[in-house]
């Protein structure tokens, strides 16, 4: 294990095809997920960005942060931009427009452009099968507005429209589980990762690109600016989502789900919540449901993929 | 030679879109663009037209498809009508500004509430705004015509703006006309293949669609109305080599007995035809009538309008949408603001009518010239009539 992680590195392209000098905040997860998923992908793509951080932060006309060919149109349509790319390239090579070449389509979003606002486009993409990997990077509110809650913000979690105050919890709603919606369209290939676990997120997003029709990969990206956690945190942040069970790390390939890493055991979610402003506010009593929600979760999951 | 066949308009939207080869058709079924949509896929489905046909979820992500397989330099086909324009409405303005080609038929539909699948122009005038180049045909020859000069122009690399066909919903789209069509060698002179001079391709990979601050956004805007403006020579380019090949010719102003005519009816669309009647029958009766129609509603021809009009006392002009709590229809208002810095202009007066598939007819039209004729006299209280309403 110690030779694999001295060696592994060495594996990895240097090129950075998600180039430096983007304005994303210091300590940025969802930007480290990008910088890795791109190293995975190589240069035989295109990627359609939503609306977002990332697009916000890498595109300030005239600069770029992109090396790849990259498009950027609005926020709730990069599947079907993504699932037009795909029919057009597909047949300007049909009719020898362009040269035959192996081209990976890659659509890529954040939490509110995938689960809420984008859900839609991404569901009609999915069904009717486009050659397509589409990468959910999810900091779990919108934060390039200003910490706005989506539905992919965690039960109790304080963000500026679902404020924790005397009446209220802050998000009142749990996490919309997307994996199972995208595994629901029975598309060949689906898995969550985290930048935390950079060789499994390169290894899921390769295996994304290579699966024939549509992939879904959805990536914790934790946000040190909308979880009030230090900036150097982020790493370890990740790492305990996916320890605690609050974001388990798995695949679907046609359907069989199977577990990434299995903790026998797992960590207390406060060990998680602790380390992030946004649930400072919580009640033992709330905790303790989260806590028990997560157990029931893990559980079901392992069962599915047992 | 050329085929002269009877074939309904929608119908024969598809053959052209056809002869045209193109690559991909991204589209969402709605009343009454229906038969066009249904035809394409169909011609796919035979593979009589070897393209992509990706039947979407929405209007929305018809137009957001089209934006993806242009980007690549696909030749990109989309037709839609009513609500499905409005769904489209913030993806349209995003097809000019990036500069990206594509041909989409409007079958004109009136808008909810209360839901009417009918006709009349107010999606047109809804989406007036979203920097396309804007026709208006009046029949399904001068559509199948403009169709593939759509693409002609739009891929024109002087251009690469998308540009709208809009059509009658039912009272074009759903008739049966009679249609010559071009020969495909015709067709491939004419219209040379699609070549987008940066799309998107790993080989050379460029950024589309990047974010504009403040110091950079009006110049982009400003680049914008440019190459929009600038486009109207293209057309006219070649709306004149179509002519030289089909024998058919197109002007941004069409005039029908105008010269003389100290009275003037403006219409858009396919209700200039049975306007024309309207126009016989009174001159027949010595009265100095005309007609003018608008046939390229953007770049809007404010040379040929005022040309057109400029030795007529009365100018009636007919809008088939309402721009509320304003000043009445949108096009007698931009007709308006087109002849005010005229010395020479003739009264402007200004009328609403066939709204939601509410026909006129020869009868009505001729009602609503005498009637602008004696507000055009006598002047009104209003900002403008709206004709036919049964009180």
């Amino acid at each position: 294990m110690e030779n694999y992680a001295v060696y592994v590195p060495r594996l990895v392209t240097r090129r950075e095809n998600f180039a430096p000098g983007h304005r994303a905040c210091i300590g940025c997860g969802e930007a480290l997920a990008v910088r890795l998923a791109c190293k995975a992908l190589g240069q035989n793509i295109i990627i359609a960005n939503a609306t977002g951080c990332m697009e916000i932060v890498s595109s300030p006309l005239p600069y770029t942060s992109w090396r790849v060919p990259w498009i950027h149109t609005l926020f709730e349509n990069t599947a079907a931009v993504a699932s037009g790319i795909e029919a057009g390239l597909k047949m300007m090579m049909k009719k020898g427009r362009i040269a035959q070449k192996d081209i990976k389509v890659v659509a890529m979003a954040g939490d509110g452009g995938t689960s809420d606002i984008g859900l839609q486009a991404l569901s009609g993409a999915m069904e009717r099968g486009h050659d397509f990997l589409y990468l959910c990077f999810d900091n779990e509110a919108y934060m390039n507005t200003g910490i706005q809650r989506s539905s992919a913000t965690p039960y109790g979690a304080a963000t500026t429209t679902s404020p924790a105050g005397k009446v209220s919890i802050g998000q009142f709603s749990w996490k919309k589980d997307m994996p199972a919606i995208a595994a629901a369209h029975n598309i060949p290939y689906v898995a969550t990762a985290c930048p935390s676990y950079p060789f499994d997120l390169m290894a899921k997003v390769a295996k994304g690109a290579a699966v024939k029709g549509p992939a879904y990969v959805h990536i914790l990206s934790p946000c040190p600016t909308g979880w009030r956690c230090p900036t150097d945190l982020s790493v370890r942040v990740g790492r305990l989502a996916v320890e605690t069970g609050m974001f388990p790390l798995y695949e679907v390939e046609n359907g069989k789900y199977k577990l990434s890493l299995d903790f026998p055991k797992l960590r207390p979610v406060t060990d998680y919540m602790k380390l992030q402003g946004r649930f400072r506010h919580l009640s033992e009593d709330i905790i303790s449901e989260i806590q028990q929600r997560v157990e029931k979760e893990y559980a079901r999951l392992k069962e599915k993929a047992s | 030679m050329a085929k002269r066949v009877g074939i309904e308009v929608s119908l024969a939207i598809g053959e052209v879109v056809k002869l045209a080869n193109a690559d991909v058709v991204a589209a969402y079924p709605i009343t009454p663009q229906t038969h066009i949509v249904e035809h394409l896929a169909e011609l796919v489905a035979n593979g009589e037209l070897d393209a992509q046909y990706i039947p979407v979820e929405s209007e929305h992500s018809a137009m957001s498809a089209c934006l993806g397989s242009s980007a690549v330099g696909a030749r990109t086909f989309t037709a839609t009508a009513g609500q499905g324009l409005e769904l489209m409405h913030e993806v349209l303005y995003v097809a000019s500004a990036m500069r990206l080609p594509m041909v989409m038929a409007v079958a004109n539909r009136a808008l909810s509430a209360p839901l009417s699948v009918w006709g009349d122009q107010s999606d047109a005038m809804a989406v007036r705004d979203t920097g396309w180049i804007q026709l208006f045909v009046e029949n399904g020859q001068e559509t199948v015509d403009n169709v593939l000069c759509a693409f002609r122009i739009s891929e024109d690399p002087r251009v690469l703006l998308p540009v709208m066909v809009h059509l009658d919903g039912f009272y074009i789209s759903h008739v049966i006309e009679p249609v010559v069509f071009p020969e495909q060698s015709q067709v491939d002179q004419f219209l040379p293949p699609f070549k987008y001079p940066v799309p998107l391709h790993p080989d050379k990979p460029v950024t589309m669609g990047a974010f504009a601050m403040p110091v950079i956004y009006s110049e982009a805007k400003k680049a914008q109305e440019v190459h929009l403006e600038a486009a109207k020579g293209v057309i006219l380019e070649c709306w004149k080599e179509f002519g030289k090949l089909f024998g058919r010719n197109y002007s941004p102003v069409e005039r029908y007995h105008s010269d003389d005519a100290r009275v003037l009816l403006l219409t858009v669309g396919g209700f200039s035809e049975t306007a024309m009647t309207a126009v016989d029958k009174m001159r027949g009766e010595g009265k100095g009538v005309g007609l003018v129609r608008l046939r390229l509603w953007r770049p809007f021809p404010f040379a040929e309008l005022r040309q057109a009009v400029k030795n007529a006392e009365t100018l009636v002009v007919l809008d088939r949408a309402i721009s509320f709590g304003g000043p009445g229809g949108p096009i007698c208002s931009e007709v308006k603001a087109a002849l005010y810095g005229e010395d020479k202009r003739p009264r402007v007066v200004g009328f609403v009518g066939g709204l939601g598939g509410r026909d006129i007819t020869p009868a009505g039209f001729e009602e609503i010239i005498n009637k602008g004729i004696e507000i055009s006299q006598k002047g009104s209280d209003q900002e403008f009539e709206i004709y036919g309403v049964r009180e």
